[in-house]
């Protein structure tokens, strides 16, 4: 198996696994496509039908395999889903209607059922995001979405997004440097007027950046669109292969939803 | 603990909210589109693009609360002040957009939720409340700051009831969306006086360097003619 390692790639890449297999070499839009359908398909599946999960997430499990992406990556990533979690693990004790023992205490059927669907959900929808962005350059992912027809203006302002993250949040840390040159520890709301003072001067050099960056721009011809240097063709079985992983999904949950019990 | 923007995952508002959510998320965003291009016409990819960074930026800034929680800002009030409602509203959605497409925040069933809470619901109550409260009370700095407070304050719990809104009608969990509310606003009242305190302090900072950037009192500031008088005294 080859070792992560990034070449060349684009700031702003949180979560991509640098690997060479079928999966990474997919066109960027296809497999948003087959993603985001994926998670609504799964998003609608009936909640009482426990092996439709147990398919679906096989079927994740299949594509981290193949596209060599280790649970190790995974799992810290699932973090973000912890406040919900907590609100689904008090449900089955907050409800009414039919009760069941479980271990000796009583929870509440329709919330231990609620909390299922949201927890099994949620959990899909995170490894199923984390596969895409795991898989996909930043830069690729938004020139796919300007393939599928999102506005150029929206992808463009998203590009310029990526492309200065680090460079405003590195502005960010030099100021935060200096302040602790200077003395200044943070100790509660006393100092909120230092770290707003900061916030603003970071907004005005931002501000007076992207004026800067729009006369570059000018200055080499820009006219309000990019040119577009990716001559990338999507093929057909590009996305007859993606679109099995949605295809197979929609199967599940239609026989879900059909013999409901 | 570092109390985080709660993005809503997968599987917690049923799939009919979160489609029909996705669509007005989109007219939303291209009405932002098409007034932000009105102001800032060609410069509106870069400025808008820099202000997302900036709003992504005070995302990560930690602001120090007592016994070791902080909090941070959610910026939707705090970018239509400064830029606007167009780009300011565009702005965040871009930030919600990107971290849910490339950092897995957020279910992507509920982009479309996310983005009207977060980015569209903050940015427009925020910016009509500063308006208001602004041209009530005029311009100083005192001012400038109070409305800018305000702004905060109410469109946090302004967005979490528009998530209680979803809950209600979409909501997969079997707390009843009263409960649900009251437990939401409660807290999002006490999130909203550190979102207001955040933004008027930093909007306040901006006005007082730079008052001209601040879009929101921009048409109210006394015009600025510059005058060029003959020298006087030099032969």
């Amino acid at each position: 198996m080859p070792s992560p390692h990034t070449h060349g790639h684009d700031v702003g890449e949180r979560l991509l696994v640098h690997r060479h297999t079928a999966i990474h070499r997919l066109p960027a839009e296809v497999k948003t496509v087959a993603m985001v359908s994926f998670i609504l398909i799964v998003v609608f599946t009936p909640p009482e039908q426990f092996w439709a999960f147990g398919v679906y997430a096989l079927m994740l499990a299949a594509v981290a395999r193949a596209a060599l992406i280790p649970a190790k990556i995974i799992l810290p990533r699932m973090l973000v889903e912890v406040p919900f979690v907590l609100f689904a693990v008090l449900m089955p004790f907050f409800g009414t209607g039919d009760t069941v023992e479980v271990f000796g205490i009583t929870m509440y059927t329709a919330g231990l059922l609620a909390a299922w669907n949201i927890l099994i959900k949620g959990t899909l929808g995170v490894v199923a995001s984390i596969l895409l962005a795991a898989t996909t350059p930043a830069r690729d992912l938004l020139l796919g979405l300007e393939r599928l027809r999102v506005p150029t203006l929206l992808v463009q302002i998203a590009a310029f997004m990526l492309r200065y993250m680090h460079v405003v949040t590195d502005e960010m840390g030099r100021m935060k440097l200096a302040r602790d040159a200077r003395g200044f520890t943070a100790t509660g709301i006393r100092s909120w007027p230092v770290i707003a003072q900061s916030a603003g001067a970071l907004f005005i050099r931002s501000y007076e950046r992207g004026e800067r960056v729009h006369l570059a721009m000018l200055s080499r011809g820009y006219t309000g669109r990019l040119p577009r240097l990716d001559n990338a063709v999507t093929l057909r079985s590009d996305w007859v292969k993606s679109m099995m992983l949605p295809a197979g999904a929609l199967i599940v949950a239609v026989t879900a939803t059909v013999v409901q019990p | 603990m570092h109390v985080q923007t709660m993005h809503i995952p997968d599987g917690f508002i049923n799939g009919p909210v979160s489609l029909v959510a996705m669509v007005i998320a989109a007219l939303g965003i291209v009405i932002c589109l098409r007034g932000a291009r009105k102001q800032l016409d060609e410069r509106t990819a870069p400025m808008a693009g820099l202000v997302a960074v900036f709003i992504f930026a005070m995302q990560m800034l930690n602001f120090p609360v007592a016994a070791g929680t902080s909090g941070h800002l959610l910026g939707g009030a705090l970018a239509a002040i400064l830029v606007g409602p167009y780009a300011g509203a565009l702005a965040v959605s871009v930030v919600i957009l990107v971290q849910g497409l490339l950092f897995a925040d957020g279910g992507l069933s509920a982009i479309g939720l996310n983005i009207i809470n977060m980015g569209l619901v903050t940015a427009v109550v925020g910016w009509f409340v500063f308006r208001w409260t602004i041209r009530a009370i005029g311009v100083s700095k005192p001012k400038v700051f109070f409305a800018a407070f305000l702004a905060g304050l109410i469109a946090v719990p302004v967005s979490s009831l528009a998530f209680v809104l979803e809950y209600a009608i979409g909501g997969t969990g079997t707390i009843g969306w009263p409960t649900v509310m009251v437990a939401m606003t409660g807290v999002h009242i006490l999130i909203g006086i550190g979102e207001g305190l955040i933004t008027a302090l930093t909007v306040a900072a901006v006005f007082l360097a730079r008052p001209d950037l601040v879009y929101g009192v921009r048409d109210l500031l006394p015009k600025q003619v510059l005058v060029v008088e003959p020298a006087k005294g030099v032969a």
